[in-house]
């Protein structure tokens, strides 16, 4: 789904596709702001889908 | 994940962060994105250009142990689900030759026409989650890593223990692939090391070597495991029970040592270290692992430069204790590990503070960007309707197709009574086939669909919206997982699983004919919050409710707010925390919008999320107020020990806290700083009076002792500890007190020090472990470092009906994914309340909170799930034992007319079932999952298949 037009200021621009950034971007929408979640791999998730299970509830990743 | 289908979040990926202009407000970023070479729309992540692409590249997801193609994705749940082509090692992009991919595509998705496209977009705020880069070779190399294949880091033994990894989830030497029969793991590698730059501890790789140890000797009980240490940071909520069952459940050994020194040594690997004593000593192991510490990214300079902000002397983002996710940059901001290493429930807890900073920013552009999705209006479905079914069963790709007969199956459901309309498709879930299934519902007239894929879990929203966008109740829809239940788990019986999905298509059906449109109902909500607790977490989450524009109420039970920050001086990164009092309570009295009741007490709570109705008392007189949301911050406080170092407390004038010795110190007196003192820490904590580390006293020590220096540097200071948990940037003033002479000793908990009292003195006896003898000393002031202990939860517990933890502490939702939210609705949590945590913790954590809450308040209205519980008026007795049941406040007994009757809060009812399941009257149905369609379902298993 491309967007091309400009949201204008009432959108935000988070840098880094990992779980904080992921995290940012969807309660920044709740928020009410549109987001561009911008990665520089080809795939965002960052480094915590590559773990297996995490602590502390030791549950898997995503 | 969800950040995928959200209509408010364009994924750029495989892009660079190329230049930002403007100022906060009104930023114009410029971002280029990189070709794919494959087309994104036309791409069904089918995976056929992998198996053709004739050239091998290694795969660095699994870190380098496995082997990849240069077309490929990275795994079958990637976001988004495109796969692309690594230009550095295409043939094609590098030799012009190959594009075999190209005709191997059925969707004729690869272009290698794409171009790089560079845009310009107009934005209010940036937050920048780069997240961590990787410590320094050297710091690796240093234990053979390179120089044997068995040397390993932590990143690469959480590949291997992973099911999709190189070896299937099995722990094996790279080497030769045998079972390791002895693993070590060695702690701080590139932490806490000034030889590579490195001089903070990274936080988070104590908890993960554990979790890693755990989960290897889950895989194989026989292998042996030590972890080689210098401290155990395992200071979160809950992390010491951790430690304590890898040692004691899983029998995983912990040594207290330098390792000196990693050498190949026949076909295993000699680990040489030195334990406290100077003692050298040498162990064989199978396999090295390397725990490595998270470094600042690799491009944090440049980033730092486009984003015209200030790294700090790690280069990571620079921040202050008071703002910690503020840059330097006004309305540039930074969550997760960019912000300092951190844990995944601490980068989830920063990034939603950060929106909620951003949301206060840029209110007045709230909801002016968003797209907001429309539907049709919904075809009414009427109890004496016809039943019209669409059965669509799914390939997945060769997914399910390669063990299930899916054509066999897709007919079968043809033959189904009621089954208007049946067919198969290649991925249920694609673009193209959202499509179909609308058309095919609007074609055949379909009330009912069934499709048989995958689970639920992750595909049903999906599925729903297109039935919303089809005009039909979304809760008109089965779903029957044969993926999961029949082609996976059966994959070496083709014949058993095609007969077990055409059951469970049978019972899908049969459920499908008897389920009935939900209503989709929504509650408003009155935006207003209620802050109950007036320290500084709860101002700051009040302060923050306010910027984003939402009148809130203060309830404090003391005269003044402040709280624990009243009793505080100075933090050990050196700010004074009068300075923040001031700062804050000065916003508070400013702000319009933020009432405050002092001496006050929450005296009622009625009502649920959206809706609340409180009393507040003050004196006597009682205030009601309505509020939608209740953020709790009533804190904590210092633990008074009795038990201290496993003995009573001896009573002496001599013996201080650290925040007595605190208040001393900030004095004016030429003599306030002790001449000797010896400080004890974990005093009444880990195990004495409190169970759990306190987090905040190893930095309270370091800070005080730093003081003590500063004030006199003659002053002998020693520091007698268990670990020093000076995590993150904090080993730097570990460092320096150490360099400034002050002398630390660890004691171990089966070798505590004593405390006796001596004339006006107190004398301290220990083990020095350094010099292996007994030492006692009787120093000016013995100084313990007293743990701290949530205040009053047990009444707030009650009254809110939210739960606290063995340690009295408010237990949190979901620890990893929502950290700030109770289980109640509408209820957030936040400071020491939850846990001990450092200041500027507890200003994130408040900022979180915040943002939370005001995500009810900025909708307006909480929507509900259709599956919720129902009560047959007629049928229940008001016995009460749904209320006293459900974990969410959800169901509450009222009088209507005289009698007692259950009802629903629909608003706060997560659809778990509880109560339906203990009824003794049956008088609780769960919408979606009523008796009716249960008992249909079983019925249909119980029917024979004609062959
Ligand atoms: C071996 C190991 C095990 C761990 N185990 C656990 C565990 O069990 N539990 C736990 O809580 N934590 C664990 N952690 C820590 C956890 O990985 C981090 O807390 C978490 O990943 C931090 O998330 P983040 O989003 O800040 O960073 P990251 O996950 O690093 O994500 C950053 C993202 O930003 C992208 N990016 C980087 N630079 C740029 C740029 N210039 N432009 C655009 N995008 C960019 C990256 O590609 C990446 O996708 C572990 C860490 C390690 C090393
Ligand atoms: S051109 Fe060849 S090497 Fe390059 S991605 Fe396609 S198949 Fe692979
Ligand atoms: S002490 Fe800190 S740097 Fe060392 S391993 Fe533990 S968490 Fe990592």
């Amino acid at each position: 789904m491309a967007q091309a037009k400009n949201k204008g200021a009432g959108a935000v621009m988070v840098v880094g596709g990992g779980v904080a950034g992921v995290q940012a971007a969807l309660d920044l929408t709740e928020l009410g702001y549109y987001v561009y979640l911008v990665e520089k791999s080809a795939a965002i998730g960052g480094a915590m889908a590559q773990l297996d299970k995490t602590f502390p509830t030791n549950d898997c990743s995503l | 994940m969800e950040a995928g289908r959200s209509p408010n979040i364009e994924i750029l990926s495989n892009a660079d962060f190329l230049g930002l202009d403007g100022k906060a407000g009104d930023f114009t970023a410029k971002v280029r994105l990189r070709p794919r070479y494959i087309d994104a729309d036309k791409c069904t992540a089918c995976g056929l250009c992998t198996k053709y692409c004739p050239r091998h590249l290694v795969d660095e997801y699994n870190e380098g142990l496995a082997l990849t193609r240069p077309i490929h994705i990275d795994y079958p749940q990637a976001v988004p689900a495109t796969y692309f082509i690594d230009p550095d090692a295409c043939m094609h992009l590098q030799h012009g030759t190959c594009k075999i991919c190209v005709p191997v595509c059925r969707s004729k998705a690869i272009d290698f026409d794409q171009k790089a496209e560079t845009r310009q977009i107009n934005v209010g705020a940036v937050i920048m989650s780069p997240g961590f880069g990787r410590v320094p070779e050297e710091a690796l190399t240093k234990y053979s890593y390179g120089d044997h294949p068995d040397v390993v880091t932590s990143l690469e033994f959480e590949r291997l223990l992973n099911p999709s990894g190189p070896f299937m989830g099995e722990v094996r030497c790279i080497s030769d692939k045998r079972h390791p029969k002895n693993i070590a793991f060695i702690q701080c590698v590139g932490s806490r090391d000034l030889g590579c730059n490195n001089g903070y501890c990274s936080s988070v790789c104590c908890m993960y070597a554990i979790k890693e140890a755990m989960v290897a000797k889950e895989h194989d009980p026989d292998c042996e495991i030590t972890v080689y240490y210098m401290d155990m940071r395992t200071q979160g909520k809950d992390f010491d029970a951790a430690r304590t069952r890898a040692e004691e459940q899983f029998g995983i050994k912990f040594v207290r040592a330098k390792v000196a020194d990693v050498m190949p040594w026949e076909r295993q690997l000699k680990l040489t270290y030195a334990t406290m004593d100077g003692k050298h000593h040498f162990e064989g192991y199978d396999m090295v692992v390397l725990s490595v510490g998270l470094d600042s990214p690799a491009d944090a300079k440049n980033l730092a430069k486009t984003g015209a902000f200030d790294l700090n002397h790690y280069d990571f983002c620079k921040t202050s204790t008071f703002a910690p996710l503020a840059s330097s940059h006004d309305g540039v901001l930074v969550a997760g590990a960019f912000q300092g290493p951190k844990d995944i429930p601490e980068s989830v807890t920063q990034s939603s503070a950060a929106a909620g900073l951003v949301s206060g920013l840029i209110k007045k552009q709230r909801g002016k960007g968003v797209v907001t999705k429309t539907y049709p209006d919904e075809q009414a479905v009427a109890e004496d309707d016809e039943v019209r079914i669409g059965v669509f069963v799914c390939h997945c790709g060769i997914n399910i197709a390669g063990v299930v007969d899916v054509a066999k199956v897709a007919n079968y459901a043809g033959e189904m009574e009621d089954v208007t309309y049946y067919a198969e498709s290649l991925y249920s879930c694609s673009q193209d086939a959202q499509e179909v299934l609308k058309q095919r519902i609007k074609e055949h007239r379909l009330n009912r669909v069934v499709i048989a894929a995958c689970s639920p879990r992750t595909h049903e929203p999906l599925f729903q919206e297109t039935l919303k966008d089809a005009g039909l109740n979304r809760s008109l829809f089965e779903m029957v997982n044969i993926r999961d239940h029949c082609s996976w788990v059966h994959a070496n019986e083709p014949a058993a699983a095609t007969d077990k999905s055409m059951d469970l298509v049978r019972m899908g059906v049969a459920k499908a004919r008897n389920i009935k449109p939900l209503p989709e109902q929504t509650v408003p909500v009155t935006t207003k919050a209620l802050v109950l607790g007036g320290g500084i977490a709860g101002m700051t989450a009040a302060l923050n409710m306010a910027d984003q524009g939402f009148q809130t109420y203060i309830v404090e039970k003391n005269g003044q707010l402040g709280g624990q920050l009243l009793k505080q001086h100075y933090t050990l990164q050196g700010d004074k925390v009068a300075d923040l009092v001031k700062d804050v309570t000065g916003k508070i009295k400013k702000n319009k919008l933020i009432e405050v009741f002092t001496d006050a007490d929450l005296s009622a709570v009625n009502g649920f999320v959206g809706n609340f109705t409180s009393t507040i008392t003050v004196g006597k007189k009682e205030t009601s107020v309505d509020h939608g949301i209740i953020v709790v911050a009533t804190g904590g406080k210092y633990h008074q020990p009795e038990t201290v170092l496993g003995a009573k407390l001896p009573d002496s004038k001599a013996i201080v806290t650290q925040n007595e010795l605190e208040k001393q110190l900030a004095g004016k007196g030429k003599t306030r700083a002790p001449k000797s003192a010896v400080m004890i820490q974990c005093a009444g904590s880990r195990g004495d009076d409190l169970a759990y580390c306190s987090k905040t006293c190893c930095n309270d020590a370091v800070k005080n002792a730093l003081k003590i220096k500063e004030i006199n540097s003659a002053s002998q200071v020693v520091v007698l500890y268990r670990e020093m948990r000076t995590y993150g940037y904090a080993e730097d003033a570990y460092r320096e007190a150490r360099e400034k002479g002050v002398i630390f000793i660890p004691y171990a908990k089966d070798q505590m020090p004593k405390i006796d009292k001596k004339g006006a003195k107190a004398e301290v006896s220990f083990h020095d472990p350094i010099l292996l003898e007994d030492v006692t000393i009787a120093p000016d002031q013995v100084i313990l470092s007293v743990g701290i202990v949530p205040e009053d939860t047990e009444d707030i517990s009650k009254l809110l009906k939210i739960p606290i933890n063995a340690d009295r502490f408010f237990l949190e939702a979901h620890v990893k994914l929502r950290p700030v939210e109770m289980p109640v609705a509408g209820v957030y949590v936040c400071g020491l309340a939850h846990a001990p945590k450092p200041l500027d913790e507890i200003i994130v954590q408040a900022q979180a909170a915040a943002a939370k809450a005001a995500i009810p308040l900025v909708k307006g209205y909480v929507s509900v799930e259709p599956t919720v519980s129902n009560v047959d008026k007629d049928a229940c007795i008001g016995c009460g034992l749904c209320e006293s049941l459900c974990p969410y406040k959800a169901i509450q007994i009222h009088k209507i007319d005289k009698k007692r009757k259950a009802e629903t809060i629909v608003a706060s009812c997560k659809g778990c079932g509880i109560c339906a399941s203990h009824c003794p009257t049956f008088a609780i149905s769960m919408g979606g999952f009523t008796d009716e369609q249960i008992t249909a379902q079983i019925k249909a298993f119980g029917e024979m298949r004609e062959e």
